[in-house]
């Protein structure tokens, strides 16, 4: 005899354990996965603070992933309490051993005057643009809405600048700061792909607002056709929450060192030289700067520039697009950055080398007393650049 | 013998190896012996003073000297030895 739901709805009550929302607000934050099994648009209109969204009809394919541990305590909900303790059996039949459904639902947990939020509410456009981001459970919208009201700082829009701007545009990185005062120049090309053929002597942070805006229009890009300066460097990177360093020049790497640290903000790090790169991300008084990395800069000879000793390519697009992994973990709040750690990337061998770096405890921006010195208003002095002088005229050899 | 690492900037001054090996008890007899056979690299790599330059870094096994115990880290045999010069690329066009 074909059973009735009321059957159905008599067996998942007998077999589910059922909790109030009372109970489930009193259990310590983040003591058991709490998972909103309503459709999209009810989870749009509000939920349970922490909650992780999975539609029921989707519980089997999609709850391991944001349940790894079978015998950790799940709690389900939907809106009155029914699909909730259905979604539980199917739980139970995958072996999910500590299985609750919340009784009376988010209706019940609204009505007990219990808190909850908002999601923030992507437009179809931009549920289908980011979908592979919704996707990943360490995305979501609540993250991708996160690097939609994000704000990345470019120094340059070069080599380094041009594959970690492409890719942060592309994730919908929401504004996209690019400092840059030189115009395109056909050497460029090679290698700096925000910029084409027909923008050869066109301002670099105009180019690159038209690639930007053509591959997404969600971003909006803010030019800063400027040096940056002792005298700028504040004002430009007050508000970013996060910035790429491709800088040429030491002058211009250590100043923004010493104005990020003050305010705060990381800096992801990558130089290069033909073959060559390195990268690491500067995390203020989470790890070392740039200063303790390098207390010095090496004379012009021992350090030439890209224009002087070449580069391959595809180095800098390599070396850039790791740069653009390392911001969006910044800005999403995952993973491991390389915080404390220097990659080095050998093109020639396809070898990645990590060696491990350390804040210098007497460095003179980043250290306690450097913080405490500022917070005075009367900062650290900062050795002089004047570096010693090598006395052999450096050559530098092979083919450039 | 120790493998010390060479970084694309000082290879000139090797002949072009990307690494050779030396012999050498802790990291100052092993920049010794590099200088010793290479004197191209001592105003690089040492001060007047015989210190490290502070713009080079070396790594023993991937750990900093200078949290180590800098000249006087102690090297033993199949230890990396690694010469970092900052680079200054950003790929970018200005002059560097």
């Amino acid at each position: 005899m074909p059973r009735t739901y009321a059957d159905l709805l008599r067996e998942a009550r007998a077999q589910i354990r059922e909790v109030s929302p009372h109970e489930v607000s009193a259990q310590p934050e983040g003591s058991a996965t709490v998972i909103d099994v309503r459709e999209d648009s009810e989870w749009e209109q509000g939920h349970l603070p922490g909650a992780v969204h999975i539609s029921k009809s989707y519980v089997e394919q999609q709850v391991e992933a944001a349940a790894p541990d079978r015998d950790a305590p799940v709690v389900l909900y939907c809106a009155g309490g029914i699909r909730s303790l259905f979604a539980a059996q199917t739980l139970e039949q995958l072996g999910y051993t500590n299985v609750a459904s919340m009784s009376g639902g988010f209706q019940a947990w609204k009505s007990a005057g219990l808190p909850w939020e908002a999601p923030v509410v992507l437009s179809a456009e931009q549920k289908q643009r980011y979908s592979r981001h919704l996707l990943i459970p360490e995305v979501g919208s609540a993250g991708q809405a996160r690097l939609l009201g994000s704000k990345a700082l470019f120094i340059g829009a070069g080599g380094l600048g041009s594959p970690a701007a492409l890719y942060l545009a592309a994730a919908g990185v929401g504004t996209i700061g690019i400092v840059d005062f030189d115009v395109v120049d056909l050497s460029n090309l090679q290698r700096q792909i925000l910029h084409t053929n027909d923008r050869v002597g066109e301002r670099k942070v105009e180019s690159a607002r038209k690639t930007i805006n053509a591959l997404n229009p969600d971003v909006t890009v803010i030019p800063h056709e400027e040096m940056l300066v002792a005298g700028n460097v504040d004002r430009i990177i007050n508000g970013y929450d996060v910035i790429i360093d491709g800088t040429d020049t030491f002058e211009t790497r250590y100043l923004l060192n010493d104005a990020a640290v003050a305010k705060n903000i990381p800096v992801i790090h990558a130089s290069v030289f033909r073959f060559e790169g390195q990268l690491t991300t500067f995390i203020p008084y989470e790890g070392p700067c740039y200063r303790c990395l390098y207390p010095t800069p090496p004379p012009p000879e021992l350090a030439p520039g890209c224009s002087v000793a070449g580069v391959l390519g595809v180095v800098p697009g390599i070396m850039g697009m790791l740069q653009a992994n390392e911001a969006l973990k910044v800005l999403l709040g995952i993973g491991d950055t390389l915080s404390g750690r220097l990659l080095l990337f050998d093109a020639l061998d396809t070898t990645f080398t990590e060696l491990r770096l350390r804040r210098d405890p007497n460095c003179p921006v980043c250290s306690t007393e450097a913080v405490a010195a500022r917070a005075e208003g009367r900062p650290l002095p900062i050795p002089s650049f004047a570096a010693p002088a090598a006395d052999a005229p450096f050559v530098l050899g092979g083919p450039a | 013998m120790s493998v010390v690492k060479i970084p694309t900037v000082l290879r000139p001054q090797v002949g072009g190896s990307k690494e050779v090996q030396l012999a050498g008890t802790t990291v100052g007899e092993v920049v010794d012996a590099l200088t010793i056979q290479y004197p191209g690299l001592k105003s690089q790599l040492l001060t007047v003073d015989g210190d490290l330059n502070r713009f080079v870094n070396v790594y023993v096994n991937g750990q900093d000297v200078r949290y180590l115990d800098g000249l006087a880290t102690p090297v033993s045999e199949r230890d990396e030895v690694r010469l970092l010069p900052a680079m200054a690329g950003g790929a970018g066009a200005a002059p560097g």
